[in-house]
């Protein structure tokens, strides 16, 4: 095959696949940079130049900086957590642990269920006075609370359903990791005779680490993209205490129509994706070897 | 581990047993608390009793108060056009970047990784400007349109065909295959199990997908089975907990059962998928 050929079919096998990326993707991110600095069109009056209006606007807009605040304390709250218990969860169900296979299933099945219906089973366990988490604490005489409903609760209430749902799924590249690990390691650690700590923190945790950066690095993007659970169980509130920054950009694009307005919200949530993006390119990829 | 180890520490290997089956226990609460409730009569729904009469009632009441059956059409054409888009794509994509040699290739394989930051979930303000552009607001293909071309499929294909040795793709050739047909003959029976991996993920991820089908359909025609269940539970008709319960379990039971059957096979494609 001629270098020219060569050329051609590269580009021709790629075509369909980079058009939609860039309709779907390129496109739409530098148009919504471009679109911050416009006004909402509104009846017959088309969007004009309008400078940093949008971003002066959303400087001084407190519900903004809250949401950005509950998503880095969401982010904070959520991460560490499922990634401590995933990791957990993969030592368990890779050893001989008895009932192996039920644990297994038990860990992993919240991550085949939708985020929705997980939200409604959740809202059902919240619920005041007669659901399940009110019934149980009622027996320590300690009833009375509505977790979704009252600003200081809501957020770490949604938390608890995040890490729920996505520890599992978490749990699996650790597995893959565990397993494709040598055991000869664990073999001769025990004869040297390290302790299980000892091992785990000299030897297994090092080895995981790649692992455990490709899941930190889809922990932060899960946290800013999926906000499902958000819509289903409390839309934001109760006074805003659980906007995460893409469920109030769905608001005011959705609900007030306020395009320009979302579109600067969205490049802020773009900027902060851009930013993990680089930080793995710059920071993690060198320190970590993938084969 | 060897005996030594699991002798010496018996005791933290019986605190550890207890704690992981703790978790697990935990782990499935909600679920099981959703059965309950689906299966059994309102007024037990919060009453656990063992002499409360299994019922199929929740069920019945949830499908007759909405299309259901439509939703689930709805999801299954979405999956399908999504799974078969992407499976066609992705495979051509991932040979031009693995098998050829043309300017701006490692431009365009970057840009092509901007999606696996950048996804189309946080778009939703210009796709939906773009759809209504394209005239194609409230349709089933507008839901799928923004996904079909996957980075992340297109570099998980990427990898396997690089691994596939250059000799049997030259022995191919000297047959006289031309490029496609290398590709249908050698590349993609052997990325198989890659192929099986991505599509299950595919098609969880899809059936599941749920804030981008809410802005972009607003009909019976076109909502997906994650959206109906949105609307069915969001209006206030009065419905009690127990049918939404069951409206939910129904609208996840073809996913969490095909995931029952074949658990192994979709454990071992999330792993699969996740080893870069």
């Amino acid at each position: 095959m001629t270098r020219t050929t060569q050329w051609i079919y590269g580009w021709l096998l790629l075509l369909p696949a980079m058009a939609l990326l860039v309709l779907f993707t390129h496109y739409p991110a530098v148009a919504t940079l471009w679109q911050s600095f416009h006004s909402t069109p509104k009846g017959s009056r088309s969007a004009v130049f309008v400078g940093v209006e949008n971003y002066e606007q959303l400087a001084s807009d407190d519900v903004f900086w809250q949401a950005l605040s509950n998503n880095w304390w969401y982010a904070l709250g959520t991460i560490p957590l499922s990634i401590v218990i995933a990791l957990l969860m993969a030592i368990w169900v890779n050893e001989r642990i008895p009932g192996r296979g039920v644990l297994r299933l038990a860990y992993f099945t919240p991550t085949v269920l939708p985020m929705i219906a997980v939200a409604n089973i959740w809202l059902f366990f919240y619920t005041p006075d007669y659901g399940l988490l009110e019934q149980f604490l009622g027996l320590f005489g300690a009833r009375g609370h509505n977790w979704l409903g009252s600003k200081s609760t809501a957020l770490p209430a949604l938390m608890v359903v995040t890490v729920w749902k996505e520890a599992g799924f978490f749990m699996i590249f650790y597995l893959a990791a565990l397993q494709s690990m040598s055991p000869h390691l664990a073999e001769a650690a025990a004869i040297e005779g390290a302790s299980r700590w000892y091992f785990f923190r000299r030897v297994t945790f090092p080895l995981l680490m790649p692992t455990t950066l490709f899941v930190l690095v889809n922990a932060v993007i899960n946290a800013f993209r999926l906000v499902d659970h958000i819509v289903v169980m409390t839309r934001g509130g109760p006074d805003n205490a659980t906007a995460l920054l893409l469920y109030y950009v769905y608001e005011i694009g959705f609900r007030f129509w306020d395009t320009a307005y979302a579109a600067a919200l969205t490049v802020v949530l773009l900027a902060i994706l851009g930013l993990v993006a680089l930080a793995q390119f710059f920071f993690l990829e060198r320190r970590v070897h993938y084969q | 581990m060897s005996t030594m180890v699991s002798q010496r520490h018996g005791w933290t290997r019986g605190l550890e047993t207890a704690a992981a089956w703790l978790l697990g226990l935990l782990w499935v609460l909600p679920l099981v608390y959703a059965i309950w409730t689906a299966f059994h009569p309102a007024e037990f729904s919060t009453r656990f009793v063992l002499s409360a009469p299994l019922t199929l009632d929740n069920f019945a009441r949830a499908w007759e108060a909405a299309p259901f059956a439509r939703y689930f059409l709805n999801t299954v054409i979405l999956v399908t056009m999504v799974l078969v888009a992407q499976l066609v794509l992705v495979t051509l994509a991932a040979y031009a970047f693995a098998r050829f040699e043309f300017p701006g290739r490692n431009v365009l394989f970057a840009l092509v990784l901007v999606q696996l930051m950048i996804m189309p979930d946080v778009l939703i303000v210009e796709n939906y400007r773009t759809m209504t552009t394209l005239g194609l607001k409230d349709t089933i293909l507008a839901i799928a349109l923004p996904y079909m071309a996957s980075a992340f499929g297109i570099f998980l294909l990427r990898q396997t065909f690089k691994v596939v040795p250059r000799e049997l793709d030259e022995a191919a050739r000297v047959e006289g295959c031309t490029p496609l047909q290398v590709l249908w003959k050698v590349y993609v029976p052997l990325a198989r199990p890659t192929y099986l991996a991505y599509a299950l993920v595919s098609v969880s991820y899809h059936w599941n997908n749920f804030l981008w089908p809410l802005i972009i359909t607003n009909s019976v025609e076109s909502r997906p089975v994650t959206v109906g269940l949105q609307v069915f539970s969001a209006t206030d008709q009065g419905l009690d907990w127990s049918v939404i319960t069951a409206a939910t379990l129904l609208s996840t039971a073809p996913l969490l059962i095909a995931f029952l059957l074949f658990q192994k096979q979709f454990v071992q494609s999330f792993m699969r998928a996740g080893i870069r």
